[in-house]
């Protein structure tokens, strides 16, 4: 395949960017994107250019780390993350534009690499649950229902790419946020911090510059692991209950 | 998880807020107020509506229930005093719904300052207009009241207590006519979205009431664009006259 490419390129946070167009050629089409991506590097790297920063870790699409919008859609076409997007998924002759995550919560730090540490600080301010260290326990000695744990697995499979706030027009980030409230607000084990919880993260959440929810559910669409949208209102519930809660206390 | 990137000042970047609680601080409790004052004036919509289609039963009728609201809550009440009290009411709603928009619309935008080069369709047409449709929803609703209150802007001579007529005055310009009609059209998308998004704000929302809200978000809409449509219609083919 021959493609051509319009990739953001930025120095680093300082500096202004500009897209810059490439021509790659030889593309098979049973690469992933990140492995076209690398195909363009080594010739960039054999004309002397300094090649295209982009995260990537584990490319299986379980890390999280890969962040490309393509075309305008985080991480392309298909809902899965970058790296697991197959370059099938275009055509020979396309042009395709590659452009970095935007939101003010997360600065570009070069090219298409953007500084995710905000996701980071919404889960230290709530997004873990306290427990003794020691022998591990009984696994039978706190029950939780069938119901209960899919609802938590379906939510504790976020990766926390941050599609959801490339995708959101106001930037924001409460699909994320849900995901980690509603796996744990429901479990046992995550009870204790229920209320606290909530209130910690998304005020942190807000305290980062994330944009509030409109509801135009593109944070849903462009979710890698199928995060819903009803998490929000989820999440709003747990909020309000938490806020009822803590004007009685 | 995502990766702590390091790399010079960037990654040192403070946050732009000290974290707190405080519900108004929240864009959780802004849109919380968003939606509570949206869903106080969308009930005021469905009467407003019912009491418009009296219109079509004649001048007497439609002329006595604008009286009734004078009485409405007597002899509890004093004359007037229901209607001020819902003045009052819906003015603390349209204000509180419009500054909490004001302030939401004013951070979202911050935090989104560049936009993709590579645009595309975005969300549905009521999802995307509703700032302005809510600006439009607003500037009209001045022009209403004072068309068809106080009479100060109105075409022909306004009568009080006759508002039969003064209905008719309004739907036989064709300025009147447009202006209302957009706007009832805006108030139809406007609803559309505006429902839906405050039963998810207020929690109500889940998977298995997907579609039930839905459906009763895009069955207002349609009732009260239909229903207040149908009175310049009504003027304008004579039904009304």
């Amino acid at each position: 395949m021959r493609l051509n490419l319009r990739v953001w390129r930025q120095k680093n946070g300082d500096a202004e960017g500009a897209m810059a167009t490439y021509r790659v050629d030889g593309i098979s089409p049973d690469m992933s994107f990140l492995e076209m991506l690398d195909t363009l590097n080594e010739e960039l790297i054999l004309r002397g250019e300094d090649p295209v920063a982009f995260d990537h870790d584990c490319r299986e699409g379980i890390c999280g780390a890969c962040s490309l919008v393509i075309n305008g859609d985080a991480h392309g076409p298909e809902r899965t993350t970058s790296c697991q997007l197959h370059m099938r998924s275009f055509r020979d002759g396309d042009t395709i534009d590659v452009e970095p995550w935007r939101a003010a919560a997360f600065p570009v730090v070069k090219d298409l690499v953007v500084d995710r540490s905000a996701f980071d600080r919404i889960i230290q301010a709530g997004g873990y649950v306290s427990v003794p260290t020691g022998s591990a326990p009984e696994a039978h000695a706190t029950p939780v229902p069938k119901a209960d744990a899919d609802h938590a697995f379906e939510h504790a499979e976020c990766i926390g790419c941050g599609a959801c706030v490339a995708a959101c027009p106001n930037g924001s980030a409460m699909l994320f946020t849900s995901a980690k409230v509603n796996h744990l607000g429901v479990l046992p084990q995550g009870a204790p911090e229920r209320e606290s919880r909530v209130l910690d993260m998304v005020a942190q959440m807000d305290a980062e510059g994330f944009g509030g929810c409109t509801l135009t559910g593109e944070c849903a669409t462009a979710c890698p692991k199928g995060i819903p949208l009803p998490s929000i209102a989820a999440m709003n519930k747990e909020w309000l209950r938490a806020r009822r809660k803590a004007g009685r206390s | 998880m995502a990766l702590a990137t390091k790399s010079g000042r960037n990654t040192a970047r403070p946050p732009a807020a000290a974290p707190t609680r405080g519900f108004w601080a929240s864009t959780i409790g802004k849109k919380t107020v968003m939606a509570a004052s949206g869903l106080i004036m969308l009930a005021y919509l469905v009467a407003h509506v019912t009491g418009n289609l009296k219109v079509f039963f004649g001048p007497e009728e439609f002329n006595g229930y604008g009286h009734w609201l004078r009485v409405m809550g007597a002899p509890v009440l004093h004359h007037q005093w229901g209607l001020w009290i819902a003045r009052i009411v819906l003015l603390t709603a349209v204000v509180a719904h419009a500054v909490s928009a004001y302030q939401l619309s004013r951070r979202d935008i911050k935090a989104r300052p560049t936009a993709y080069v590579h645009r595309r369709k975005g969300a549905s047409y009521a999802t995307r207009t509703m700032r302005w449709g809510g600006v439009v929803l607003g500037l009209f609703i001045v022009w209403h009241v004072l068309d068809l209150t106080t009479g100060t802007v109105h075409a022909g001579g306004f009568e009080e207590g006759r508002p039969y007529q003064n209905v008719i005055d309004t739907f036989s310009t064709w300025y009147g006519n447009v202006i209302y009609i957009v706007a009832m059209l805006a108030v139809g998308l406007h609803v559309r979205h505006g429902f839906w998004s405050a039963a998810q704000t207020l929690g109500i929302g889940n998977a298995r009431r997907e579609r039930a809200l839905t459906f009763l978000a895009n069955a207002l809409a349609l009732v009260l664009t239909a229903g207040f449509i149908a009175v310049p219609v009504g003027v304008m083919t004579g039904v009304v006259s």
